[in-house]
């Protein structure tokens, strides 16, 4: 397969507007699924009252409060991690290994625009598109109904956009890299049933991290996964502020390099795989 | 009869978005009072343009989709109340809706079906190798549907569609896309059945060539309703669609201005191709080519057939 | 399926071998690349892991849940996961429906002489969910024989039907909600809140639930009658809540009862299907 890119090759840059078109066209693609936005919604607002029960019922027994969260701000966590599964894409995604398999990354490849940034724009774009269409609806109507807890502190508030963002790119970079596999694999449902598995668990999206036992906690982060769900909610719920806030975005942005650079390591070496053995 | 359609109508609902929240509502009827029979042993070609009609009437007929007004008998059955009835005495091929398992060998695929129809095991081994004899389908039954070739899956389909030995065979452009040995081996292929075992055939298409090598009667279909009921002839005549004779010659001529029951078209090459228009009803195809050959030396010649959206197109301008 | 067929003679094979050959055919096709297939396996064991995690991460910050200890939440657990996993082994990808009706593949079913439901369910079986039940079984049985039981024959006999009972009542689950994507086309999602969902709380103690929730996951939804239901039966508890005794023990007909309402859901969307067209 005749493929533009060259071995070592300088990193083409991804001119802004072709990033914001890019993003638009993410933005556009998932906007046609209405009903299916509509549907999920649903399904996300009926498993937050089933986690929110089970949190609710540990505090009855502790009285009152669980590692630092009261009722409320328990609400907030859960409508929150169920406001971000699809912005975080906490499923997990499989679109670039489908065009790896089908052999259009050659054509992506050929393009003059830097591969990893292209795709992160456009991902960007579909997550823009789920804080709207997946996201806004189970947090207002699950806080309203069950209650919420507004985060107080400035630096928390501040920050809060960013670190939603940031999560995203940290998600964008880990999906990346379980993708990439397929240019070693035929089947990607392997890696990707355990990335999804290991992610589920350890971002807080069953049960707040704070409230595993230390090993779980220590193990959990030791991985980027924390950051994705666990860390825009520490700061809507209260839990970190101040400098504690800036702390856990200077860690999501320290993920999100390291990522995106290992993304880019192994791309290259992929690439190197597909101009030597020709796909 | 096998087919039997009387004042037959289908409506569809349709929404469409009017502004950022309103939906209008709107009926089409895709298939408006439509009534024919078909005999046993026909053939039956069914033609119009895309969107005229054909897949739903076909679909009204399966017992997939209900009528919203009028009668269909298919067999003596009521087709959507005794689908699975009806199934097992109707075959059917749609070009784009594979009856096959596509991750399984081709071979399976008849295995199955052989157990869903419920066949004996000698009745299923016996039409079996008759099918693959006809459609040379041995080579092809250890590969996986996936991986054959559109005119390979397209004989599997025709095999899986009559392995049952359906006494109806419903064919919805069963032709289109496979390349001209294909489709030539697969109108032979119908033809024998069609005159070996008496099976009715209905058959939709876009090639007017199928339906001069299979069917004896044609409908026409147009926007919803029957638009003509008769042979193909019939029909060339009562339009008045013009055949072309494109000669090849072997040095350059004068343009053929005067050959009997012609019109000389276009002369391209300098006099080496010249395109000469003839309407069947008054001459013959031999009788233009004779003429020809007694004038000037010829190399090839090919006769195009009209083209069946430009019959149908002039069947709607002459007044239905 | 009624049917006379002229066709039909005393040699004809019956419709089970029908269902049989289809159902033969799938497995084979699942299980010819070994080695992937067993890594399957071990994965769906894992999804079962993760989602236990969830009552070891309760019970490492409480002794008592709902009112209910550690052993005696994991037979929910496992009753529940059992239940859950041969149901979906079974008719799970009844959800991709609406892929089969977009593809023409369903209309292809619609073709065939055996009813569409029996095709649709015997179009796939996954069994790489084996692994997700082999994990549901080792936690029923630790928990079985860790929650003091007092056993009787009745409650043996009720131990023994009740995954089958709840997996028969997920079976419906997940034909009812898969039905409605003859109306919806993306509802795909939105039956996950009664599949996935009706798995999730099923598996934990009903006491911890808002009242409003209870009730539609106990009478619309009948999740209750997979896991907690069955397990105060088998613990000879009383439901905290106030429901009769006897309802912790008809799980059974209740699974009857589920099955015969999403077989007439069933029918009435197909019916809608043949009648709106696509």
């Amino acid at each position: 397969m005749p493929v533009a890119a060259q071995p070592g090759r300088p990193a083409v840059a991804l001119p802004a507007a072709a990033a914001l078109a890019l993003a638009r066209a993410g933005f556009a693609r998932w906007a046609t699924y209405r009903q299916a936005a509509l549907a999920g919604m649903f399904t996300n607002t009926v498993f937050g009252v089933i986690k929110l029960s089970v949190l609710l019922a540990i505090i009855k027994q502790t009285g009152g409060t669980v590692a630092g969260y009261d009722r409320d701000q328990l609400s907030t966590y859960v409508w929150m991690s169920q406001a971000l599964i699809a912005v975080v894409a906490v499923f997990g995604s499989s679109d670039l290994a489908q065009r790896v398999r089908t052999g259009d990354i050659a054509v992506d490849l050929a393009r003059p625009l830097d591969l990893q940034l292209s795709w992160l724009a456009t991902d960007l774009g579909r997550a823009a598109y789920a804080v709207f269409a997946r996201g806004v609806l189970p947090m207002v109507l699950g806080g309203a109904l069950f209650g919420f807890s507004f985060p107080t502190d400035p630096a928390a508030v501040a920050l809060l956009a960013p670190a939603v963002l940031l999560a995203v790119v940290v998600s964008f970079a880990c999906r990346f890299l379980v993708n990439l596999a397929a240019f070693w694999v035929v089947e990607i449902r392997g890696p990707l049933t355990i990335y999804v598995l290991t992610t589920n668990l350890l971002c807080g999206l069953i049960i707040p991290v704070q409230l595993f036992p230390t090993w779980l906690k220590v193990l959990a982060y030791a991985t980027p996964f924390p950051w994705l769900l666990q860390a825009p909610c520490d700061l809507a719920t209260g839990q970190s502020r101040g400098w504690a806030a800036a702390g856990t975005v200077a860690a999501q942005l320290a993920w999100s390099l390291a990522l995106l650079a290992l993304g880019r390591l192994v791309l290259a070496r992929a690439t190197r795989k597909l101009v030597v053995q020709g796909g | 009869m096998i087919v039997d359609v009387e004042h037959l109508r289908r409506d569809y609902v349709v929404r469409r978005r009017a502004g950022r929240f309103a939906r209008t509502r709107h009926v089409v009827t895709a298939v408006d009072d439509v009534s024919f029979s078909i005999a046993p042993g026909e053939c039956l070609g069914y033609i119009g343009a895309n969107g005229a009609g054909k897949s739903t009437t076909i679909k009204m007929l399966m017992g997939i989709l209900l009528p919203t007004a009028g009668r269909v008998r298919i067999c003596g059955l009521e087709p959507v109340a005794q689908r699975t009835v009806l199934a097992r005495r109707v075959g059917a091929v749609f070009g784009q809706r594979s009856q096959l398992w596509w991750d399984l060998p081709l071979a399976d695929s008849f295995r199955l079906l052989g157990a869903i129809h419920r066949l004996p095991e000698a009745l299923w081994r016996s039409r079996l190798r008759e099918c693959a004899d006809q459609l040379e389908l041995d080579e092809l039954f250890p590969t996986p549907v996936r991986e054959l070739s559109l005119g390979q899956r397209m004989r599997g389909e025709v095999a899986a569609a009559l392995l049952h030995s359906p006494e109806l065979l419903v064919l919805d452009e069963p032709t289109i896309g496979l390349d001209l040995l294909s489709k030539e081996r697969l109108r032979g292929f119908l033809a024998r059945e069609r005159t070996e075992r008496g099976t009715t055939i209905l058959l939709t298409t876009h090639d007017l060539t199928d339906i001069e090598r299979l069917s004896d009667r044609i409908l026409v279909i147009d926007h919803g309703r029957l638009a003509f009921d008769g042979t193909l002839p019939a029909l060339v005549s009562r339009v008045g669609a013009e055949r072309v004779l494109v000669v090849d010659l072997v040095e350059p001529a004068a343009p053929l201005a005067d050959v009997p029951g012609t019109v000389l078209r276009t002369v391209e090459a300098g006099g080496l191709r010249q395109h000469l228009a003839f309407r069947p009803e008054q001459t013959t195809a031999a009788a233009v080519v004779a003429a020809v050959a007694g004038r000037v030396q010829l190399r090839d010649l090919a006769i195009t057939e009209p083209d069946i959206e430009d019959v149908v197109r002039r069947l709607y301008l002459s007044g239905g | 399926m009624v049917e006379t067929s002229s066709r039909a003679s005393p040699a004809a094979p019956s419709v089970a071998r029908a269902y049989g050959a289809v159902i033969r055919s799938r497995v084979a096709a699942q299980t010819a690349y070994r080695g992937s297939f067993a890594f399957e396996v071990v994965g769906q064991f894992a999804i079962g892991l993760v989602d236990f995690s969830e009552i070891y991460v309760v019970f490492h910050q409480v002794r008592a849940f709902g009112g209910f200890r550690f052993a005696e939440v994991a037979l929910m657990f496992g009753l529940a996961t059992c239940a859950f996993t041969l149901g979906d082994i079974a008719v799970g990808h009844v959800e991709r429906l609406p892929d089969y009706v977009r593809s023409g593949q369903f209309d292809a079913m619609l073709l065939r002489p055996l009813p569409a439901l029996g095709q649709l369910v015997t179009s796939d079986f996954s069994l790489r969910r084996l692994g997700r039940f082999a994990f549901a079984l080792v936690v029923l049985a630790a928990s079985v024989s860790r929650a003091h039981i007092h056993w009787t024959p009745a409650r043996v006999g009720l131990l023994a039907v009740t995954p089958v009972a709840g997996a028969v009542i997920f079976c419906a689950i997940f034909v009812a909600t898969a039905t409605v994507s003859f109306w919806l086309v993306e509802g795909t999602e939105f039956a996950n809140a009664f599949t996935y969902g009706g798995n999730y709380l099923s598996s934990m103690p009903f006491t911890i639930f808002d009242r409003a929730v209870r009730s539609f996951f106990t009478f619309v939804v009948p999740a209750a009658f997979v896991g907690y239901l069955p397990a105060l039966a088998l613990l000879g508890r009383d439901d905290p809540l106030g429901l009769p005794s006897w309802l912790s023990w008809s799980g059974p007909l209740v699974a009857l009862l589920a099955a015969a309402v999403a077989g007439l859901v069933w029918r009435t969307g197909l019916r809608h299907y043949v009648g709106a067209g696509s």
